[in-house]
């Protein structure tokens, strides 16, 4: 493994990475404006993979982008759409195309998302995945077939710290990093003590775990928020928001005071400003 | 069983419209047990067809009419099916197409399939198995992710899931927290978790041909 992400993931430095959403169209103008200004803040930028079930331009064609402008890109690659030889044919093609870093996911289920009628594949799940992309590396495919050049990968996988039972998540972790993964990145984290728990049960497995925190900008934006699968959002936050003169101001605030809590106990952070990342300079400034 | 739905009325009435002299078949088995296919369904089925000034010729409620030998035995001869101009069946796609085997005539399904159901009560339906070709729950606390689990997830949870319900659906269960509790309650928790589980064959393997030689 070469990535830049990989040889941080080997120090013992802070990592932070954010996340872009390509656009539902071909104008890139826009995110690759987002890109500038955060690229040089972040350790890697994850991209996308048709999230919440909607359509929208790939996230390999997007991460290729991004790396053309010497940003360090995080593939996102969902189980929910294509079969396994799609799924390893684009691994073969991200690496090809200069793109180590992939973040392995399920993928939200489409009935929740654009698409409810279409056919939801998960041909392998997340680990089956990870396990795909590690046997691919070792120069066969998944079918046993020797490969023509092998590629290498920093793999990635997420955790929900806030779900329950957590002991289910942990179980779910460790057999990530067998199949596979080197690092996690998670749901969004409210609440600093329960994520220290968290850390503190998941310290044996010895391996990297960004937290997410999310840029809450609106009362309004928190309900819609709420009713999305894996999202919990203390009343504490909420209130804050809602009483606020300026919402998404205290929404930075609250996402800045997160982050400087989580510099003193956390491998690294996960930036979901969710199309403000215009503010991520300014709420990384605040978290010193 | 087979649990199935009914079509709604009017489109039955749109796929027979070239239709006049209709013959009924239904079935005593999963239909019935569903109240879709059964006697008393059938019956209706006549009513609403004569409203529409069908032609009745006649009808059955075939014991299996997934059963060739039943519809051999049972069906195929009858002179009102010879008469017909086409056969209305309220039985699922299993049945109607074995009827195809034996039967020159139009068939015309009446219901729609939906999956294979555990019955909790008259209209409550699990859907617990998806008959997948491969049985693995022995190491899943009898409790199925392939059919149970919104993703069929072999590994374990996505991050989806509130308060033990899954993503898709805020009424349903997780899978796997069921998976989970069970193994468990029963001290078998290191089966799931520490096995990697293989991607699924979906190549069903017992399938021989289209007839499914076992
Ligand atoms: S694994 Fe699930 S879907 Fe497959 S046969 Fe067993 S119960 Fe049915
Ligand atoms: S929430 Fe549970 S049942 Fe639903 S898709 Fe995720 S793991 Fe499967």
């Amino acid at each position: 493994m070469t990535s830049k992400l990989c040889q941080k993931l080997k120090s013992n430095e802070f990592i932070i990475t954010a996340e872009l959403f390509p656009p539902k169209g071909v104008d890139v103008e826009d995110l690759l404006r987002r890109a500038d200004l955060i690229g040089s803040l972040v350790d890697g930028i994850n991209v996308t993979d048709n999230q919440r079930a909607s359509m929208r331009l790939g996230s390999l064609a997007t991460c290729r982008l991004l790396k053309e402008k010497g940003y360090e890109p995080i593939l996102q690659m969902a189980c929910r759409d294509r079969n396994r030889i799609a799924l390893q044919s684009d691994l073969l093609s991200a690496y090809v195309l200069g793109i180590e870093n992939v973040l392995i996911i399920s993928g939200d289920h489409n009935s929740i998302g654009e698409y409810k009628d279409a056919k939801p594949v998960y041909d392998l799940d997340s680990t089956q995945l990870l396990k795909a992309a590690r046997t691919l590396e070792s120069g066969v495919d998944m079918a046993g077939k020797k490969l023509k050049g092998s590629p290498r990968f920093c793999l990635g996988a997420v955790v929900n710290p806030t779900a329950d039972p957590i002991e289910l998540q942990i179980m779910m972790m460790e057999k990530k990093i067998n199949a596979g993964a080197v690092f996690f990145q998670t749901q969004p984290v409210y609440d600093i003590e329960q994520y220290k728990i968290f850390l503190e049960k998941t310290k044996h497995l010895n391996t990297k775990i960004m937290p997410g925190v999310i840029l809450l900008k609106s009362a309004q934006f928190i309900k819609i928020m709420a009713g999305l699968p894996g999202v919990n959002i203390p009343k504490a936050a909420v209130e804050r928001i809602e009483k606020a003169k300026d919402p998404l101001k205290e929404g930075i605030n609250i996402c800045a005071e997160m982050i400087r809590e989580l510099r003193k106990c956390a491998d690294g952070v996960h930036i979901m400003a969710i199309g403000l990342e215009e503010y991520i300079p300014e709420i990384l400034e605040k978290s010193k | 069983m087979i649990i199935t739905t009914s079509k709604p009325f009017s489109e039955i009435l749109s796929n027979i419209k070239s239709y006049k002299r209709i013959f009924v078949v239904g079935c005593a088995a999963c239909a019935a047990k569903c109240q879709t296919g059964g006697e008393e369904q059938v019956k209706n089925m006549i009513e609403e067809l004569k409203k529409e000034n069908k032609e009745v010729t006649g009808f059955i409620v075939l014991d299996t009419p997934c059963d060739m030998r039943i519809v051999k035995k049972d069906l195929a001869k009858l002179p009102e099916v010879k008469r017909s101009e086409a056969l209305l069946v309220l039985a699922c796609g299993g049945g109607v197409q074995a009827i195809e085997k034996i039967v020159d005539k139009p068939l015309l399904p009446a219901l729609d399939p939906v999956f294979v159901g555990s019955i909790e009560r008259i209209g409550v339906y699990n859907e617990f198995c998806s008959i997948c070709g491969q049985c693995i729950i022995d190491s899943t606390g009898g409790i199925c992710p392939v059919a149970r689990c919104a993703k069929s997830l072999m590994n374990g949870p996505c991050g989806g899931a509130v308060n033990g319900k899954c993503e898709v659906d805020p009424e349903l269960d997780c899978a796997w927290v069921l998976i989970y509790n069970k193994l468990n309650k029963i001290n078998k928790k290191e089966n799931i978790f520490k096995v990697f589980m293989e991607p699924r064959k979906h190549s069903k393997p017992k399938k021989l041909d289209n007839s499914r030689k076992l």
